[in-house]
């Protein structure tokens, strides 16, 4: 059909159970590059993107998060649930459906189907990840089921451009009602319902195929070592360790190159420009702080690999198994496990992952302990300083220190994590059932172009925040840094005279208890806007209190010879708990839509960072002294 | 087989209703598939073709019985 240019774009949903490959097809249709992984609840809100079809057919295709049924429990769920019964505000009914199934999982899937066939919107079922179907054996009669279910069904592969034609032939040859339909009257089904139409998916199963129970699958077998009672937990702290090893070990040799890079391109822009304003500023604003933070990209990849192979493998919600009863200890949700999971990479994420905890004071508890888990912004702080003050030894069975030091500070994030979630339990009125209800999804390879596209958006991420956020922060630090220039005849470096330094004196009587001199008081600063500015900072500042022009890219051994070993681990306890980041907090104003809780948050991370840097640096004192 | 039901009576009805739409529904077949490591939880429990896991007190809705011989 020829759609008229004033016609608007038919808005067509992909609906499905969670992790059936909804963004995956999504992604394939419209060119998007969302986040997929192997677990349920990766998508917590709805993606717009837009599809031209051969016959030049503009539609516009919604992807809604996963939901095992319309009568939702969780805030994702109601996201779908409002958008398909037309309830969301500023948002049309979409004009046609394409329910996502399974094809490995149909006699779980189909019930939705059911489900969606009552509400009377047109639509298509997808036979999704029809390729490991058929690789398991399983055979679907596609045919009968569209006779059967009395609508259109086709075979789907999300991961390939080829496994979607048939969809697009649909979706090119629709004809869309007017938008004067009726909406059919919605009623939530009842238990007997469910039954009912569970009986229904086992007849159309029987005579369609597709219903092999599989005896023991190589899942099966993989969970049986995987989820056992010892060995479980084990591979689990083998897992663990390995990354924060490999962040260290691995990462060398690149890290060495870049800053060996920095250093020479610095050397060289100091030979040819002329001393001037400029020269300062792109010496010791631009290439002092940029360039400390960039040293740290190759570990940013490292860690990010390991998380993009734990999430698309199928590994993360048997690590949630695994820790299950640690996190119900503590009062928490078993749904909690991954957003705190994907709080390691930014508490952004993660805390807007908590709209797959059902219960609102479980989801709150969530939200509040998420920045505790130590987000990627916080690897170069901790990097720096653990290369300037922890030696390069290896100790018994080949572990690297400065590993096992890494470990152990993630560790007491979590521990803290734990804690403070126990408080609130403690402190909350009625406790309630925690749910946990998480499926484990049959185990996959990680895709090798998924693993790529996600490493190079995070080297994205990372280099457009070093080329916005941290280069402008850098000029406007070395701005307030530089002026006013120091009286004629004045001795020590100029930055004591400027701006920056009277705020830095000002703070670092806030700050001497934990041991904190006036630099790292100023790093602190627009250390809010971003975690890792503080050691782009750091390098800006010790650049300019610097009296020889031995300069960028030699933040650690700066450091190490200025800084005592209490004042070190102190910044490092600090860090554990960093309240400062901006953005986090504008999140969790977002999604409580209220004031009150970033500012508690903020409060009580400030509170216990100014604690443990205390007692970190007295005790460190005491017993170096 | 197995049949969900309510069992315990300070559970929220919306819990046996999830479990019911994860498919723990009557004449389903149930299989414990692993068990924790502290006091034997959670449980992972496969249902049809999916795995699920659940805490004590969720499997607790759920009421079993030992598979019927099919009649031939």
């Amino acid at each position: 059909m020829e759609a008229l240019p004033s016609a608007p774009s038919p808005l067509i949903a992909l609906v499905g159970n969670p992790n059936c490959g909804k963004t995956a097809l999504f992604n394939i249709l419209t060119g998007s590059r969302q986040k997929v992984a192997n677990y349920a609840g990766v998508t917590v809100e709805r993606k717009e993107g837009s599809l031209l079809t051969p016959s030049g057919l503009r539609v516009r295709i919604l992807d809604l998060p996963g939901a095992y049924s319309l009568d939702p429990l969780t805030p994702d769920e109601q996201v779908t649930a409002d958008v398909l019964l037309g309830r969301r505000t500023g948002e049309t009914q979409p004009d046609f459906v394409v329910c996502v199934t399974d094809a490995t999982n149909l006699r779980q899937n189909l019930r939705l189907v059911l489900s969606l066939k009552r509400l009377g919107l047109p639509m298509v079922v997808a036979l999704n990840m029809s390729d490991i179907a058929r690789r398991k054996g399983i055979v679907i009669d596609a045919e009968r089921l569209a006779a059967e279910l009395g609508v259109p069904v086709v075979e789907t592969i999300g991961v390939k451009a080829t496994g979607v034609r048939a969809l697009i032939k649909v979706l090119d040859g629709l004809a869309i009602p007017g938008r004067a339909r009726q909406a059919a009257a919605w009623r939530t089904p009842s238990a007997s319902d469910i039954e009912h139409d569970q009986s229904e998916v086992r007849r159309i199963l029987g005579l369609v195929g597709g219903d092999r129970l599989d005896g023991v699958t190589i899942s099966d077998r993989v969970d049986a070592v995987v989820l056992h009672p010892v060995f479980g937990p084990l591979i689990l702290a083998g897992i663990l360790f390995l990354v924060f090893q490999a962040v260290f070990a691995w990462a060398q040799v690149p890290m060495d190159a870049i800053r060996f890079g920095v250093a020479a391109f610095g050397h060289w822009l100091g030979a040819a420009l002329p001393e001037s304003l400029l020269k300062g500023l792109l010496i010791n604003g631009v290439l002092a702080g940029v360039g400390s933070v960039l040293v740290f990209l190759p570990q940013i990849i490292i860690l990010f690999f390991f998380i993009l192979m734990l999430e698309d493998s199928g590994y993360l919600p048997r690590a949630a198994f695994l820790l299950d009863r640690v996190m119900g200890s503590v009062g928490l949700s078993g749904r909690a496990f991954i957003p705190l999971l994907s709080s390691f990479a930014c508490a952004i994420p993660g805390i807007m992952a908590t709209r797959t905890i059902q219960n609102p004071r479980d989801r709150l508890a969530t939200i509040m302990i998420a920045p505790l888990m130590t987000c990627s912004a916080r690897l170069p702080v901790y990097a720096l300083i653990i290369g300037a003050f922890i030696p390069q030894r290896t100790l018994w069975g080949g572990l690297e220190l400065q590993g096992v030091v890494l470990f152990g500070l993630y560790i007491v994030g979590v521990a803290s994590a734990m804690a403070v979630a126990f408080v609130l339990k403690r402190s909350g009125r009625g406790t309630g059932f925690q749910a946990l209800m998480l499926e484990l999804p049959a185990y996959h390879w990680p895709n090798l172009r998924s693993l790529g596209i996600g490493l190079w958006q995070r080297v994205e991420i990372f280099m457009s925040r070093v080329g916005t956020i941290i280069l402008a922060l850098m000029v406007i630090l070395w701005a307030l840094s530089s002026f006013p220039a120091p009286p004629p005849g004045a001795a020590g470096p100029p930055i004591q005279y400027s701006i920056a330094g009277h705020l830095g004196a000002w703070l670092a009587v806030l700050f001497a208890p934990i041991g904190f001199n006036w630099q790292i008081s100023i790093a602190l600063v627009p250390g809010l806007a971003a975690r890792e500015v503080a050691v782009g900072a750091l390098g800006t500042v010790y650049a300019l209190s610097a009296t020889g022009d031995d300069v960028s890219g030699a933040l650690t051994p700066l450091i190490a010879h200025s800084w005592s070993l209490p004042t070190a681990f102190s910044l490092l306890a600090w860090y554990v708990f960093a309240p400062q980041c901006l953005s986090t907090l504008a999140t969790v104003k977002r999604e409580t839509n209220s004031w009150r809780y970033p500012i508690i948050m903020a409060a009580y991370l400030f509170g216990l960072a100014y604690a443990g840097s205390w007692i970190t640096y007295r005790v460190a004192v005491a017993l170096l002294s | 087989m197995v049949s969900v039901t309510a069992a315990d009576a300070a559970a929220p009805a919306e819990l046996g209703r999830r479990l019911a739409e994860l498919g723990f529904l009557p004449g389903e077949a149930v299989r414990i598939v692993a068990r924790g490591m502290m006091a034997r939880a959670p449980i992972a429990v496969r249902i049809g073709t999916g795995t699920f896991a659940l805490r004590l007190f969720e499997a607790a809705c759920i009421r079993v019985c030992p598979e019927q011989p099919q009649p031939a």
